[in-house]
């Protein structure tokens, strides 16, 4: 029983994760057109940069935010420099992340070596917590309790705001929203810097859990590919839904089929394709 | 006239590559020619579905990798004869390409990337965590090459030969596609699959075929890298294999034979020559990316064609 717990707990914190990771791919891909290649790179990043930060002592939640804005405004002149000049080349632009991605692999590597880095979790939340007679690793809790407010959060930032309302008309219809007056260039560094924040703040906040090693990128990026296809483009409330599918399919696979995890992971993704290729609340790109 | 200089052009080329092993100094310098050749013929497999049906992959490593492992495989731990396990890895990567195919032509454009890209990191992931079948990250080493109808593959000439040879029919079965009823069915659906489909042509029947084809070669391709190296691992089968490939195609100019070599030629030296130098061949390959898709989105063929009859005119 308390495998299962344990095990459903540990699901649910990486859904938490995913859900960092994949609400800013997600948004990128709608608003954009181009899945963002380099966002695994990003992640990674995140995770690497908090480990430095966190050595010179700094708190744990300080660490966090000031990688993923450090990111964020790399994500900002990446879009601005290199992405922006190939506007209207959607295929372009995708090789082009793909180009970052490596680079940002490569230079992790030179900087921060091949051994994973650990990073620690906060103090507090190093005991585990006991509810029910059950022990739970408190720092799990944390993420998950993390996850969901910042899901609430971008809710709340998309359905309330004046940006949100932009955001929102971008995805649903660029030419439109374009023509009523609307800057959608300005809403693409937005959005990237937006999305990059999250993935480096994601890659901090999971570093406790995963920590930061090369290879972390190629680890993440396929599953952020994954929540998108079963949730749908651009839809935030399916990047929250999928990130929790993905999460649970891929705990409980590497915890039962060590070997096969990522084939399971493959079994939804591949369930989505034939029934409902949009995914679960997305609609067909334009 | 152009079609004379084109002839003239590849007549040249294939006389220079014949050549080659009685030019270079050293097996060395030969083993990076085989290399460039194989991986050539990766390059025009995915052209098929780039240049002509306008479908950009990221998982087309994964037909070579399978069928690379096929051979490995069966050579080392069932002791098939190269004649069994070569029609076996062909089958099986082919198979592959049939359930990609499937699933990934639900989707068009950077959502067919994307699909491509992740069933392609699962064979990825396969191949590197399914240790028992694939021998993890050490991968699979064979102990020689096979000898063909008295032909003994051991000697790197000989070998080169026999890349050469696949080379050049991989280059006249792409030819014959292209200008085939089903090449015009290919181009025609890229461009216009709603006209396509007024037409009465079936359109995902179309793209699957072009699609399957391409992961023939690309198996194909698989084959000649097993005996190549002489071992098998997940960076077969890895994201920047797929990248690379990809690279090669646009480097060189989608659409157009001779890109695809070119692109493979010019990847292939540039990654041998920096390899040597330092350690930094990621960063060069995303650099490169960047540079290529910004500075020459065609492509260096049709780019230096256009610049030839600029020149003429």
């Amino acid at each position: 029983m308390q495998f299962w717990i344990i095990q459903t707990l540990n699901s649910l914190a990486m859904g938490g994760l995913l859900f960092l990771l994949s609400a800013g791919f997600s948004l990128i891909f709608g608003l954009m057109r181009i899945p963002n290649l380099a966002h695994g790179g990003l992640f990674m990043l995140g995770a690497y940069v908090g480990a430095t930060l966190l050595g010179q002592s700094l708190p744990f939640w300080l660490a966090a935010i000031v990688a993923g804005a450090l990111v964020g405004a790399l994500g900002v002149i990446l879009e601005g420099t290199l992405l922006r000049r190939m506007a209207g080349n959607e295929q372009g632009q995708v090789l082009i992340t793909l180009g970052i991605s490596f680079i940002i692999a490569d230079l992790c590597l030179l900087s921060w070596g091949g051994d994973p880095v650990p990073l620690a979790a906060p103090r507090g939340l190093r005991p585990p917590v006991f509810l029910a007679g059950f022990a739970f690793p408190g720092y799990r809790l944390a993420v998950l309790g993390f996850a969901l407010a910042a899901a609430l959060g971008l809710w709340m930032l998309l359905e309330r705001t004046r940006l949100g309302a932009m955001i929102r008309a971008g995805v649903d219809d660029r030419e439109m929203a374009r023509s009523v007056g609307i800057r959608v260039s300005r809403l693409f560094s937005a959005v990237f810097f937006l999305g990059a924040f999250l993935a480096g703040l994601g890659g901090v906040i999971g570093g406790p859990i995963l920590s930061a090693y090369p290879g972390l990128d190629a680890d993440m990026l396929p599953l952020a590919l994954v929540v998108v296809i079963l949730g749908g483009v651009g839809s935030l409330p399916g990047a929250l839904v999928g990130s929790f599918l993905v999460g649970i399919i891929y705990n409980f696979g590497t915890a039962l089929f060590p070997d096969f995890a990522y084939v399971i992971l493959f079994l939804p993704m591949v369930v989505m394709l034939v029934v409902k290729p949009t995914g679960l609340f997305g609609r067909a790109m334009r | 006239m152009t079609r004379f200089a084109s002839m003239r052009g590849w007549a040249l080329t294939l006389i220079a590559l014949a050549m080659l092993p009685f030019i270079l100094p050293s097996d060395y310098y030969l083993g990076i020619a085989t290399h460039a050749l194989v991986i050539a013929v990766l390059a025009l497999s995915l052209d098929i579905l780039i240049g002509q049906g306008g479908m950009s992959s990221l998982g087309h490593a994964a037909y070579l990798g399978v069928s690379a492992y096929a051979v490995a495989w069966t050579t080392r731990n069932a002791g098939w004869p190269a004649y069994a396990a070569i029609p076996f890895a062909l089958a099986l990567g082919t198979l592959t390409a049939c359930v990609f195919g499937v699933l990934a032509l639900r989707a068009r454009g950077l959502g067919f990337l994307m699909i491509t890209l992740a069933l392609g990191q699962v064979m990825w992931g396969a191949a590197y965590r399914w240790v028992d079948l694939t021998g993890g990250d050490n991968g699979i080493r064979m102990q020689a090459r096979p000898v063909l109808l008295g032909f003994d593959l051991n000697n790197a000439t000989n070998f080169y030969i026999i890349v050469c040879a696949v080379l050049l029919t991989t280059l006249i079965a792409i030819y014959k596609l292209d200008h085939s009823a089903l090449g015009a069915c290919l181009r025609g659906t890229r461009d216009q699959p709603r006209r396509m489909r007024m037409l009465g042509h079936d359109v995902w029947k179309i793209r699957f075929v072009g699609f399957v084809s391409a992961g023939f070669w690309g198996a194909v391709a698989g084959v000649l890298y097993a005996y190549d190296y002489l071992y098998v691992g997940p960076s077969a089968l890895s994201l920047p294999q797929s990248a690379e490939a990809l690279l090669m195609v646009v480097l060189g100019g989608a659409g157009t034979l001779a890109g695809p070599v070119a692109g493979a030629i010019v990847i292939t030296v540039i990654k041998t020559v920096v390899s040597s130098y330092v350690d930094r061949w990621y960063t060069l390959l995303g650099l490169t990316f960047i540079i290529v898709v910004s500075v020459m989105p065609k492509g260096l063929v049709p780019g230096i064609r256009s610049w030839m009859k600029g020149n003429r005119a």
